[in-house]
């Protein structure tokens, strides 16, 4: 099972006495764009939280391009190469965008190449460079999720970690954000994307990740995910 | 990179604060000692309150930090008046200590992300703690009589860190202090860290997200801070000559610390400077208001000399709730509205 960028094996986690996550195994190849759908409260947020070192995980195994993630404290995750743009988006939201964005190379490694990463993030986005001076608490949610996923790519990752990046914004708005999503992608990252908009999502993404009550229930390609009954039936109301 | 430029307003302050005693005697003889005492309390108090304001700006708001001022004047001075140690060394060791105290502390609270109220009150506890600790060591400490550092010759000497006596000598000994602190201010403003300590008090998961080591850094600014608390505290005992645990330690002297520092307004640099002046100016004016006024003690009593603290606590309400970035920021925020207004 070489080729994987990151690998989790029968990881557990939970928070006190309550677990959240059962023996979850799943691999994230390189230039791959994988999703983790399910509904409310099916542990996909723990999950990633889990991945970046933000809760510890009970059991299992968890490796990044080889590096044990598990003895990775999580302000070293992201000099694994993985950069977390958490659930509701998660600014800084009295710093302005630039600010927000420096935050993003704050990471030895990522300092250097701080000014290099600028530009190439104000070319992507130009929308931010626009904005630089504003308060990042103070734009909308459709710029505020542009500015964290601007903010992750800061640290040059090779994984994107991806919290329901469409969660609480207008549908018009939603759109556009997977268009986000898209042009990352086509930049050459890494994505696993946590969702619950499900339809949306995996247009997006190769292969997807069933997540139920803490246990991966299914996976395959996202061809094979969008034509499967269960799944239309549960989660795309068709 | 930018060129460091040097504000002209700062380079005439600070030439200002260098003449000021030498007009200050110059034009009052016979009560220059009053009005410089006066100076040198507003500055040795706004290197203690800049201190605070470095962790209470990111939301650290500790109500504990007459712990490490007590700890720095009352180590330097038991050291001096029982072991016949220099403060030239005593000073070192007390900081060294408050440090560690202010890091044993704080560890546990940021490991286990106590924050807001619950720091607050983590910390109360330990300015409380240390008090007891001075009380309760009153063979040594003179309890809650307080104590005097042993005079040594004249009363000037650099050996024994005293200065009392010559009070310009003690004003540009506060000055110089004040600067520094006012340096330190500045060069964590400029920091990677004051950034890394800014996102970790607005979103922690996020900050530990971009890569920041939370705790880390919050456990730098706790040394920093409590560091320079405990060296103001263990200057001003050696300027007053005397240290009891209500002037510089236990909660009376946190919370004040607190207050002036929430007054003057803990996000500019100089705002906690402007509280020293803001609190010890309304002190004395009360002080002598009270004092002065025969229908005041005739009403209240001897509690009459409370009164400012009751002025003191309804003022606290009334900044908290009104103007929670203090006088001098909310002056400054209204200059720039108006210059920014100005420029269209």
């Amino acid at each position: 099972m070489s080729g994987a960028m990151l690998e989790l094996e029968n990881v557990s986690a939970g928070y006190g006495h309550f677990q959240a996550l059962f023996n979850v195994s799943m691999r994230v190849d390189a230039g791959e764009a994988v999703a983790v759908i399910g509904s409310n409260g099916a542990g996909k947020t723990t999950l990633l939280r889990v991945i970046s070192g933000l809760l510890p995980a009970t059991s299992g195994k968890m490796t990044m391009e080889g590096i044990d993630l598990r003895r990775t404290p999580p302000h070293k995750i992201i000099e694994a190469g993985i950069a977390h743009v958490p659930e509701n988006r998660r600014l800084f939201p009295r710093l302005t965008v630039e600010e927000n964005l420096r935050m993003g190379a704050y990471a030895k490694s990522a300092r250097a190449h701080f000014q290099e990463r600028l530009d190439y993030v104000y070319g992507l986005f130009p929308r931010l460079k626009e904005r630089r001076n504003q308060l990042a608490g103070t734009m909308s949610g459709g710029e505020q999720q542009m500015c964290a996923i601007g903010r992750a790519l800061m640290s040059k990752p090779k994984l994107i970690l991806l919290d329901e990046p469409s969660m609480g914004l207008a549908p018009v708005i939603v759109a556009q954000v997977f268009d986000l999503v898209r042009r990352i992608r086509s930049e050459g990252y890494t994505v696993l994307i946590v969702e619950q908009n499900v339809a949306q999502v995996l247009k997006v993404v190769d292969r997807a990740y069933l997540i139920e009550v803490g246990r991966v229930e299914k996976s395959g390609s996202a061809a094979e995910m969008l034509a499967s009954d269960d799944i239309r039936k549960a989660y795309m109301g068709i | 990179m930018m060129k460091a430029r040097i504000n002209p307003g700062y380079v005439i302050g600070l030439a200002a604060l260098i003449i000021f005693p030498f007009v200050v005697t110059a034009l009052f003889p016979s009560s220059d000692k009053y009005y410089l005492h006066l100076a040198i309390q507003i500055l040795l108090w706004s290197f203690i309150y800049t201190g605070w304001a470095l962790m209470g700006r990111f939301g650290l708001t500790s109500l504990g930090h007459g712990a490490f001022t007590g700890v720095g004047a009352y180590v330097t001075v038991m050291l001096w008046n029982y072991a016949g140690l220099t403060p030239l060394i005593g000073i070192p060791i007390a900081v060294i200590l408050a440090v560690a105290l202010g890091l044993v502390v704080g560890y546990p609270c940021f490991r286990q992300r106590i924050t807001g109220h619950y720091f607050a009150l983590l910390t109360l506890a330990l300015a409380e703690f240390v008090r007891l600790c001075i009380v309760g060591l009153r063979e040594y400490t003179g309890g809650s009589l307080g104590t005097q550092p042993h005079r040594y010759g004249d009363g000037i000497s650099l050996y024994a860190v005293q200065f009392e006596p010559n009070r310009v000598l003690a004003y540009f000994v506060a000055l110089a202090i004040w600067v520094i602190g006012l340096y330190i201010w500045h060069r964590v403003d400029r920091s990677m860290d004051r950034y890394a300590l800014e996102a970790a008090s607005q979103d922690e998961d996020a900050a530990a997200s971009v890569g920041i080591d939370v705790t880390r850094e919050k456990l730098k600014i706790t040394a920093l801070s409590s560091g320079m608390c405990a060296f103001g505290g263990a200057i001003f005992g050696q300027y007053q000559m005397y240290i009891g645990p209500d002037t510089v330690a236990g909660l009376g002297v946190s919370l004040s610390i607190v207050f002036a520092s929430i007054a003057g307004g803990i996000y500019v640099m100089l705002g906690p400077t402007f509280g020293a002046f803001f609190t010890q100016m309304l002190a004395e004016t009360l002080r002598v208001a009270i004092q002065g006024s025969e229908t005041l003690k005739g009403l209240l009593g001897s509690s009459a000399l409370a009164l400012d603290m009751a002025i003191y606590g309804a003022l606290l309400v009334f900044f908290i709730i009104y103007m929670p970035k203090g006088i001098l920021g909310t002056a400054l925020e209204w200059l720039e509205k108006r210059k920014s207004r100005y420029r269209r």
